[in-house]
């Protein structure tokens, strides 16, 4: 299990656009991604290509979350992930 | 041909064609199970294809769309087919629940789970109860929920309006409302006249409408008729408003507009003000030729707050709303939340609570479970005020007793806002108007609400639509027993209608007649009731008063006042 801590730079946190834009690009990678927040349990993190599920965890701008995936690819996956995260995604 | 009637709410006489709104798709049964001819394979291959046809439908709507409608609808999109939403969906069809039973419930949990959040996320939890109605209605093989998308321009039938529908409903497609439910004070009908489109509410006939068939509606009469011959529509054409073309209706009254003079046709002096919501009304107000606000709903600024708005938030809001009339009245009525009009962050009681919540805790009853809001709210008032051009009217709703209305003035004066007064929407208000006036600076009438108090009929209700009318000669007694009220007061205090009524151009030489001071209504109203104001003389508007005072039905003493005003059917009002 590979696992990538990462904080939300969107300053509206992650609402919709920022949440829909993460959410599609967890989906477009070969491994299946968990996201919680930090110092959750494992067992409840949440899947990441869930627009609803990463909606749901109400994160906001400086908030800390933490990805995890399986799989050799794991690694260049989070880190891809973790990069699109530390992003402004709302002033693009 | 056929035809049947209802109440005309709004006016104006238009042929069409029926598009109907589809009723709300209804919950499945609690805990519904798969009926033993389904597998769960075939459940969940049936809620597969249905999510994946609204996602597409959705997707393709998202094409078309720009700007931030582009983003929210392709986010909707994938909400559609959303992998979570769907994992505990198919695990309850795993379980044994039908297709429809499990969305129902794996879209409330969610919904649910995202309400809990607060903020903006309130509305991403709508999203995903539309999202439900529509994946339901797809997997029933009925229409998707919501106002008719449509390429030519129909007439809107449905059961009754929810305010959400006000939102999507397209005003260049949509000719005329026809409901079989609602009353004159329904959404449906407030939403009418403020889009201008003619409209007939409690109109039973309704129900039996199916799309495509071709109606006439007179928005004045109530009348519908159904597969209309040429007599029938030359009948309906001979007023100015009317027209054959689809779409392009327009009225003298409104090409005439209002000059920004309310005033008889002898020069008495009557003030024609809006009633508005936002900033964005009030320029449409300031536009046409209002004189000054009559009534600010501050709460609708509050509808999609979770938590409250803060001073400041609060004090830029009104301000705008300020900054539109210089120089003029502008009234702000305080928070008149409860009833219909909950408010997320006020959370007063739910239906279990309080059953009858008309009769409940809302508008200035809220203090008492929550206090701190309206000393806050007068404050963001106050501050909003200071340095603002216009003149700031302050009013509290739900009031009952001169004990509230000296309680309420007290405030006022404490937050330093000069002008302090009170509407009167409770019977016992009405009768006790001059001990109020004693203690505030002026009144508003709330007609709307004063009927359904006054009548003891709930003014939702359609089948009680008859006896909800501002024309009941008891509601007029109690119009004329407040204007009587603050001449035995002595001070010279106005008294306002800001309720419905006032934008019924009949209704509004009545209200002259009866002694009003200045009338509110729907901006889209001034023309109508400028020009039938403008035709008549004080002496003749308190002849009228007498007349519907004196009738024993609210439909005689409209009738009777109608026949007596030409300038109505000139102007197709």
């Amino acid at each position: 299990m590979s696992e990538r801590r990462a904080t939300i730079a969107s300053r509206v946190g992650l609402h919709l656009r920022p949440a829909a834009l993460f959410a599609e690009a967890a989906a477009r990678l070969p491994v299946e991604v968990t996201i919680a927040r930090d110092g959750a349990p494992v067992q409840d993190a949440l899947n990441a290509a869930s627009v609803l599920a990463v909606l749901s965890l109400g994160a906001e701008c400086g908030d800390v979350v933490v990805l995890r995936a399986e799989g050799a690819d794991a690694d260049v996956a989070l880190a891809s992930l973790a990069a699109f995260l530390e992003r402004d995604l709302d002033a693009e | 041909m056929r035809i049947f009637s209802g109440a005309g709410v709004s006016p104006g006489r238009i042929t069409g064609v029926v598009r109907r709104m589809p009723r709300p798709v209804r919950e499945p049964a609690p805990g519904e199970r798969r009926a033993v001819s389904v597998s769960a394979g075939q459940a969940a291959a049936d809620l597969r294809a249905a999510s994946h046809s609204v996602q597409t439908e959705l997707q393709s709507r998202a094409e078309q769309a720009t700007g931030d409608a582009k983003a929210i609808l392709a986010a909707t999109a994938m909400m559609a087919a959303d992998p979570m939403l769907m994992r505990s969906a198919l695990d309850l069809i795993d379980g044994g629940s039908s297709a429809e039973g499990a969305l129902w419930d794996a879209a409330a949990s969610v919904a649910g789970m995202l309400r809990g959040l607060g903020g903006h996320m309130a509305e991403r939890a709508a999203d995903v109860l539309d999202i439900r109605a529509r994946i339901i209605a797809i997997l029933r093989g009925v229409p998707a929920p919501g106002v008719p998308s449509s390429a030519t321009p129909y007439i809107l039938v449905a059961e009754d309006l929810a305010p959400a529908d006000a939102a999507t409903l397209d005003p260049a497609m949509v000719l005329a409302l026809v409901t079989s439910g609602g009353g004159p004070a329904s959404h449906t009908a407030i939403l009418a006249r403020a889009l201008g489109l003619p409209a007939v509410v409690a109109a039973a006939g309704a129900d039996e409408l199916t799309d495509g068939v071709e109606i006439c509606v007179d928005g004045v009469t109530g009348t519908v008729v159904v597969d209309p011959d040429n007599a029938a529509r030359a009948g309906l054409q001979v007023s100015p408003r009317a027209t054959t073309t689809v779409g392009g209706q327009t009225t003298t009254a409104a090409a005439a507009g209002f000059d920004g003079d309310g005033r008889l046709a002898d020069g008495y002096v009557l003030p024609l003000l809006a009633n508005v919501g936002s900033a964005r009304d009030a320029a449409t107000a300031a536009a046409a030729g209002a004189q000054g606000i009559g009534l600010l709903r501050t709460e609708l600024y509050f509808l999609d707050h979770t938590s409250e708005p803060s001073i400041q938030q609060q004090r830029k809001a009104y301000r705008a709303v300020l900054d539109a009339f210089p120089g003029k009245k502008v009234v702000l009525r305080t928070l008149d939340a409860g009833a219909d009009k909950p408010l997320p962050f006020l959370a007063i009681a739910n239906a279990a609570a309080e059953p009858n919540p008309a009769l409940g805790i809302r508008g200035y009853r809220t203090e008492r479970v929550r206090p701190g809001v309206l000393e806050r709210q007068l404050e963001a008032i106050a501050s909003a005020a200071a340095g603002a051009e216009a003149e700031v009217w302050v009013m509290a709703p739900m009031i009952s007793t001169a004990e509230e209305a000296g309680k309420f003035a007290g405030r006022c004066a404490a937050a330093g806002l000069k002008t302090c007064g009170v509407m009167v929407e409770v019977p016992s208000a009405a009768l006790t108007a001059e001990p109020i006036l004693s203690r505030v600076d002026f009144v508003s009438i709330g007609t709307n609400d004063l009927t359904q108090y006054v009548m003891a009929a709930d003014r939702q209700l359609g089948a009680l639509a008859a006896l909800n009318s501002p024309w009941q000669p008891a509601v007029l007694q109690l119009i004329s027993h407040t204007v009587a009220g603050a001449a035995a007061e002595g001070g010279h205090k106005p008294v306002g209608v800001c309720g419905e009524a006032a934008a019924d151009p009949a209704l509004a030489v009545v209200l002259a007649g009866l002694g009003v001071s200045t009338l509110s209504m729907t901006p889209r109203s001034l023309a109508g009731v400028g020009a039938v104001l403008g035709s008549v003389s004080l002496e003749l508007a308190q002849e009228l008063a007498g007349v519907a005072l004196d009738s024993s039905s609210a439909t005689g003493a409209r009738a009777r006042v109608r026949a007596r005003l030409p300038m109505l059917e000139r102007l197709g009002l």
